[in-house]
């Protein structure tokens, strides 16, 4: 069997990243979820804020531990794998890229090691502003991270000179033509994974009756929430679709899986895409409505697939698919909040089992969809790398052999099967211990002070403080 | 305006400074971790872990920066070399997930503690192993043609590259045990002096054996040292070294609480500094200088204003961090 390192490679980014994604689409929105808290518990002194922020506090530390050390691996994909990508984009990419450890991931590290180490050491405000500054390095660090995707993605203010991109115009390369609205839609997307796992968690902590102030603030808190940020973002998606007709409308048509451009074009509901034959098999479509919600006009043109030669097509199934996924979880996501909406006003939020229960499975409807747009916009996005200038196949380090990135793959997918299965299930047990669990003897301490180190001479611990 | 300045020296002397911080940083708290695997009882262990608990995260993220920062400035060395040490960098990356994500389980996952706590110090000395690889690969140099890294992903493993893997584990864990002498005291400070010791005896030999052994195998790096008048200029470097391994041995062996660290410190400035001096001006050792390969100048204009804004600030928060969780370790602040 031939081994071709293009492909493993491709398939080695897109585990490592997949699994890496998971993270920050929890922690970004957690982030910022803690620091409110802080701050509401530094305004009104109530203890639900402080039992709230400090369990989500230790699930933060979880995840964002295991964001920290899968994402040191991202950096170096683009060396170990992309070599060429880095040698003929180093110059516009990789500031970017060094802005985002220098103004995130310093924050982040330092101030994270306060928010969970120094409840003790530092006074409540500096608490409450470490808990800000931890949040701000996590937006900061998806605005450079974003902005290097998006500069990829539809490329602006650069020359090419003998193969290698050099920099022409550095605002217009950080504020490239998809930014806003990939930055919007990838932000907001974020926050509402995080307020659909508070949801859940708070669904389940009401049902099990041991925290119940706790439970009920986290379903109002975050049904709140989501009522507005659901439809923003399903507003923002749209945006960002017609970004993408204007200026990657390839992966538009494939997303459509439109095989014939034109005026008054098809929506495609469902069916299945055929790369070879040049059509969709078994397909439901509605006659002039992809025009309609694609340019807002009955006879607006739009780009089919046969408008763009063979080689320059994304693998259509793929993209037509994980895109309908993620329509599909935003409707339901809507649905949900309509619900739990109702029985607020019903005043029955809190004794409604099969709507509690409900909310326990949408835990994990935020991060499939983060998925499946994320696979949405990258397949979508191929053949390139950099999107109509350089090929995927001309980024690969030309070193690989199939051999060696078949056993780098082997080895990333064993060690990533290892420890995100136990980070799971060490998050769940905060879970299932419930927020006020272990608080009530020591309100200040981040962690349960049943430890194994706790009985050290009172001189040690005298001396240090 | 900025066009016209070279920019090449800051951006070497930045890079150079922030790859000295990881190995500097990162160093003790690896050392740490190698150390842990030798600590008498589980409380000795919480200590040590919890010596580095709130600082570890912040130190890995100067690697990241090395990493970028390379990228940034001299796009095609980083082109080159990481692909060439494609399996000492997967094997860094593997060891360190596992030895960043033991931190937490290790305490949550109780019924495993075990698998974690071996987890955390195999990953330390792994990740401490391969970074001593790509140096040793790194000195060696690579199989280049035109822009890129030609050879086979195997070629890095040699046995100097296997030697300086091993030599670093002992460096590591030179520093590593000068920290945990200032972060403990009693029966602990006692033991991590104890195998200080051991580290120092094959951090000294190592340095020796490396400084023997490159100018044998590359007869520029010889004439380098050993051509009159260089050798004059260039003899305080192993003079100096030699005093800090004598210092050293006497400031483990006394009561001294900061002077095996800053020894271990000292030892690393002369090492690093006798590289450079072997290679320079070489950026990828036979093939490229840094000026060679640099990036666009409008490229380091562009990073350089938000690199002499940003850096002393995380300098100076990095370092107030340092200061809150400065003393010695207690039971009750860290993981739980």
């Amino acid at each position: 069997m031939h081994l071709d390192p293009e492909f493993l490679s491709r398939l080695q980014f897109a585990w490592v990243v997949g699994w890496h994604i998971l993270l920050p689409a929890f922690t970004v929105g957690l982030a910022s979820f803690i620091a409110f808290l802080e701050g509401v518990y530094a305004l009104t002194r109530r203890d639900v804020f402080l039992h709230l922020s400090q369990f989500w506090l230790r699930i933060f530390a979880v995840s964002f531990g295991m964001g920290v050390v899968t994402g040191i691996v991202m950096p170096f994909q683009f060396g170990t794998n992309w070599s060429r990508l880095s040698d003929a984009a180093g110059n516009v990419i990789s500031p970017l890229l060094a802005y985002e450890g220098l103004t995130a991931f310093f924050l982040e590290a330092t101030f994270l090691g306060v928010l969970l180490f120094g409840r003790k050491l530092v006074p409540p405000a500096m608490h409450f502003v470490a808990a800000v500054l931890v949040a701000a390095g996590t937006l900061s660090s998806s605005f450079w991270i974003i902005a290097t995707n998006s500069w990829m993605q539809t490329p602006v203010g650069y020359a090419i000179v003998d193969g290698l991109f050099y920099p022409k115009d550095w605002s217009a390369i950080l504020f490239s033509p998809s930014l806003p609205y990939r930055l919007a839609h990838t932000v907001s997307a974020f926050y509402v994974t995080t307020a659909f796992v508070v949801l859940g968690v708070g669904a389940y902590t009401v049902r099990r009756g041991q925290s119940p102030a706790e439970g009920r603030m986290m379903l109002r808190l975050s049904l709140w929430f989501l009522a507005i940020f659901v439809p923003v973002q399903i507003v923002l998606g749209d945006l960002q679709g017609l970004n993408t007709l204007e200026y990657q409308p390839a992966k538009l048509a494939a997303i459509e899986g439109l095989w014939d451009g034109g005026r008054g074009v098809p929506a495609s509901i469902i069916g299945w895409p055929d790369q070879e034959q040049e059509r969709n098999l078994a397909e439901i479509a509605v006659p002039r409505l992809g025009s309609l919600y694609l340019t807002h006009a009955w006879n607006g043109e739009v780009k089919g697939l046969k408008d763009f030669p063979p080689d320059q097509r994304a693998p259509v199934a793929i993209v037509y698919f994980t895109f309908r996924i993620m329509v599909g979880i935003g409707l339901l996501m809507l649905a949900t909040v309509l619900a739990g909406f109702y029985l607020l006003w019903r005043g029955r939020l809190d004794d409604t089992p099969w709507y509690l229960k409900l909310c326990q499975v949408t835990v994990c409807l935020g991060f499939i969809a983060v998925l499946a747009g994320w696979t949405t916009t990258e397949v979508g996005r191929q053949p390139w790398t950099i999107y109509g200038l350089m090929r995927t196949a001309d980024s690969v380090s030309p070193s690989l052999t199939g051999a060696d990135v078949l056993l780098s793959f082997v080895l990333y997918v064993i060690v990533y099967l290892v420890i995100f299965p136990v980070g799971i299930s060490v998050m769940l047990r905060f879970v299932w211990r419930g927020p006020a669990a272990s608080e009530e003897a020591e309100p200040i301490e981040s962690g349960h002070p049943k430890s194994p180190i706790e009985a050290l001479s009172p001189t040690i611990a005298g001396r240090a403080s | 305006m900025m066009q016209a300045l070279d920019l090449v020296p800051i951006w070497t002397a930045i890079l150079a400074v922030g790859v000295f911080l990881y190995v500097a940083l990162d160093g003790f708290d690896l050392g740490v971790g190698m150390l842990y695997n030798f600590a008498p009882d589980r409380q000795a262990r919480g200590l040590v872990m919890n010596s580095i608990a709130p600082i570890w995260d912040g130190n890995e993220t100067w690697l990241i920066l090395g990493g970028v920062g390379l990228l940034a400035a001299f796009p095609v060395a980083f082109a080159i070399i990481i692909p060439a040490v494609y399996f000492p960098i997967l094997l860094m990356l593997l060891a360190l997930i596992f030895r960043g994500v033991a931190f937490e389980f290790r305490y949550r996952d109780a019924e495993r503690h075990t698998f974690w706590d071996r987890g955390f110090a195999a990953g330390s000395a792994l990740a401490a192993f391969a970074q001593g690889i790509v140096l040793g690969a790194f000195i060696q140099g690579f199989h280049v043609e035109g822009r890129h890294f030609v050879g086979s992903s195997f070629d890095c493993f040699t046995p100097f590259s296997i030697f300086t893997g091993i030599a670093l584990m002992f460096g590591y864990g030179l520093l590593g045990a000068g920290w945990l002498i200032i972060k403990t005291d009693g029966a602990l400070q006692d033991w991590a002096r104890r195998l200080g010791l051991y580290c120092l005896v094959g951090t000294a030999i190592a340095i020796a054996v490396v400084s023997i052994w490159t100018p044998l195998a590359d007869a520029h790096i010889a004439a380098r040292w050993f051509s009159f008048p260089h050798v004059v200029w260039l003899a305080p470097v192993p003079l100096i070294t030699a005093a800090l391994v004598l210092y050293a041995w006497h400031a483990l062996r006394t009561a001294s609480e900061y002077g095996p660290f800053a020894a271990g410190l000292g030892l690393f400035v002369m090492s690093y500094l006798g590289i450079a001096i072997s290679l320079w001006p070489m950026i990828v050792p036979r093939h490229f200088t840094l000026h060679q390969a640099a990036a666009s100048p409008s490229t380091q204009a562009f990073l350089l204003v938000g690199t002499l804004i940003l850096l002393p600030i995380v300098l100076l928060y990095t370092g107030w961090s340092y200061w809150v969780f400065r003393g010695k370790v207690r039971g009750d602040i860290g993981y739980h």
